[in-house]
């Protein structure tokens, strides 16, 4: 246990690894998108009541699930990187925030597009949307902070503290937005508790989840070693890797 | 400036208990704001023309204004304390008595404990006791004025604790502000959120009660994290 | 199979002003990061290269 830690503090051995890791999500990846994607347009049955604009669906589900669980990697690595001073953790959270920022963007759209035929109208205080919004605004937050510390290694922990009490706090404003909703206006229509879904509705759901999820890990183990050889680049290494 | 007294350079001998070190920072805190004195009113300040800034941009109808009166007086002080956040620590900084606080004996989220202490008193106690004659101007109805000075007491405390969170990252960057706000302003809306509600429950003829209680739950969890969040960020800062 | 034709299949029931978009941006943002990431690291090795011949030649 205590080895693996300390090689996973070593640049070099982390780069090696996220190489050898890389191929397997990269290919599950590019298989469960596609065949997720044809599946969900094309194959599965329309829904009774919304017709095809639940297709929507197949994007907005995975983007939600991966803008809050890029947001928890990002703590477990900034917790790793605080407590251990692994700093290859701090660069994994570090290349996770911009994906997780788009995630929670793409999430946020395809919310309000589906809400024109669900709802009527482009936006409404729906306790998901405005959590979402306010998620958006936490990534904004750690990305602007770092940038703000030009990438220094004092912003580095700086941004790691941020990224810790962040995480503390989206439950709590997840439960006091639904509290605010349910005060504000009864739901009128919920996206969740539906009726069962069929298989032939979850089953490619459940691909586009995986497929979103490969794609991060596959994304991230290679920006890692981008953010690597920019910041070993004067390591023997590295050196010989360009050479 | 140079004759307060620093709670770091007190004999460590004479008194070296947690809460003698509390007050020692507390009294310094209040010592250094009494004699900055005009300081302290530039909240209030904020606070009254905010507010007045509403009634001429939507309407001076009171009907109108009593119902938005609750959220309205909420969401501009919190950002009278939003404001007041950048100068809690900097000062300190600037003149390394931050420095001091960090390499003194006693416990570094103490002495935080203790300045974020003296903030919430000397800036979220005006504010939730000046509240009710804005209310009055924007005709809250009767039934709302204890229940939004209770909750702004309380509030103001979380805001107060996140916000040195916000302000401890921050204080090391020379053109913080705008930042800060960005930080700061998405974990404050859960105190928004209950802080308000319980005024508008208490307007509607509900219960105050849960939402006063949902703010004191999220008031304690601030208390009990906060400053250890606040020391371990004021050490990044100042240590790289 | 939902769809009779293609061109059933692009008006989506009538939704294909809802449900392409969403889909545009989804695709556009994975394809956008994969892209993004693969310049990303084609420009890291260069400047390293870079680097290594002005070195090489001060030296």
């Amino acid at each position: 246990m205590w080895t693996f830690w300390h090689k996973l503090g070593s640049p070099k051995w982390s780069y090696a690894i996220c190489g050898r890791l890389q191929p397997i999500f990269w290919i599950a990846a590019l298989l469960l998108l596609p065949i997720g994607s044809f599946w969900s347009l094309a194959i599965s049955p329309p829904d009774y009541q919304m017709g095809d604009s639940y297709r929507i669906i197949y994007v907005h589900v995975p983007a939600a699930i991966l803008a809050q669980s890029v947001f928890v990697a990002m703590a477990l690595a900034s917790a790793v990187f605080l407590i251990w001073k692994i700093k290859v953790a701090d660069m994994a959270a570090s290349v996770m925030a911009p994906f997780g920022a788009a995630m929670t963007l793409l999430g946020l759209f395809s919310g309000s597009l589906w809400g024109v035929p669900t709802w009527g109208t482009w936006w409404t205080w729906d306790a998901r949307l405005t959590s979402m919004l306010i998620q958006l605004f936490l990534y904004i937050g750690v990305i602007a902070l770092r940038g703000a510390f030009g990438g220094s290694d004092q912003g580095a922990k700086a941004v790691a503290v941020l990224t810790l009490v962040g995480v503390v706090n989206i439950p709590i404003i997840k439960y006091s937005v639904v509290w605010w909703n349910t005060l504000h206006q009864p739901a009128t229509f919920n996206l969740t508790e539906r009726p069962a879904m069929p298989a032939s509705m979850w089953m490619p759901l459940l691909l586009m989840v995986l497929g979103f999820y490969c794609f991060f890990i596959a994304l991230t183990l290679f920006r890692l070693r981008n953010e690597l050889i920019r910041r070993e680049s004067r390591a023997r290494w590295v050196q010989e890797l360009a050479g | 400036m140079n004759r307060v007294r620093l709670a770091s350079a007190e004999s460590p001998a004479r008194d070296a208990g947690l809460w003698n070190g509390f007050l020692a920072q507390f009294r310094r805190e209040l010592a250094i704001a009494r004699r900055r004195g005009s300081d302290l009113l530039n909240p209030l300040m904020f606070l009254a023309l905010v507010v007045m800034l509403f009634p001429l941009g939507i309407s001076p109808r009171p009907d109108l204004l009593a119902d938005i009166a609750p959220g309205l007086l909420w969401v501009a002080a919190l950002l009278a304390m939003l404001l007041s956040l950048d100068t809690l620590f900097r000062s300190d900084f600037a003149d390394g008595s931050l420095e001091q606080m960090s390499l003194s004996p006693r416990p570094l989220p103490l002495l935080c404990l203790a300045k974020i202490t003296a903030h919430w008193l000397l800036t979220g106690v005006p504010l939730a006791l000046c509240v009710p004659l804005l209310g009055v101007m924007l005709s809250l109805p009767a039934t709302g004025y204890l229940v939004l000075m209770l909750s702004l007491a309380l509030g103001t405390a979380t805001l107060s604790l996140i916000g040195a969170i916000g302000a401890a990252l921050t204080v090391g960057l020379p053109r913080g502000g705008v930042l800060l706000s960005l930080l700061v302003l998405p974990l404050y809306i859960p105190v928004l959120i209950f802080g308000a509600g319980a005024v508008q429950a208490a307007i509607e003829g509900g219960i105050a009660g849960p939402a006063l209680a949902l703010s004191g739950a999220l008031a304690a969890i601030a208390l009990a994290a906060a400053p250890f969040a606040v020391a371990a960020a004021l050490r990044i800062s100042l240590n790289g | 199979m939902a769809f009779d034709s293609l061109a059933a299949f692009l008006t989506m029931g009538g939704y294909a002003k809802y449900v392409w978009p969403a889909w545009g941006l989804a695709v556009l943002i994975i394809a956008g990061f994969t892209l993004w990431a693969r310049f990303e690291r084609r420009q890291l090795l260069q400047r390293l290269k870079r680097r290594q011949r002005r070195e090489t030649r001060t030296s």
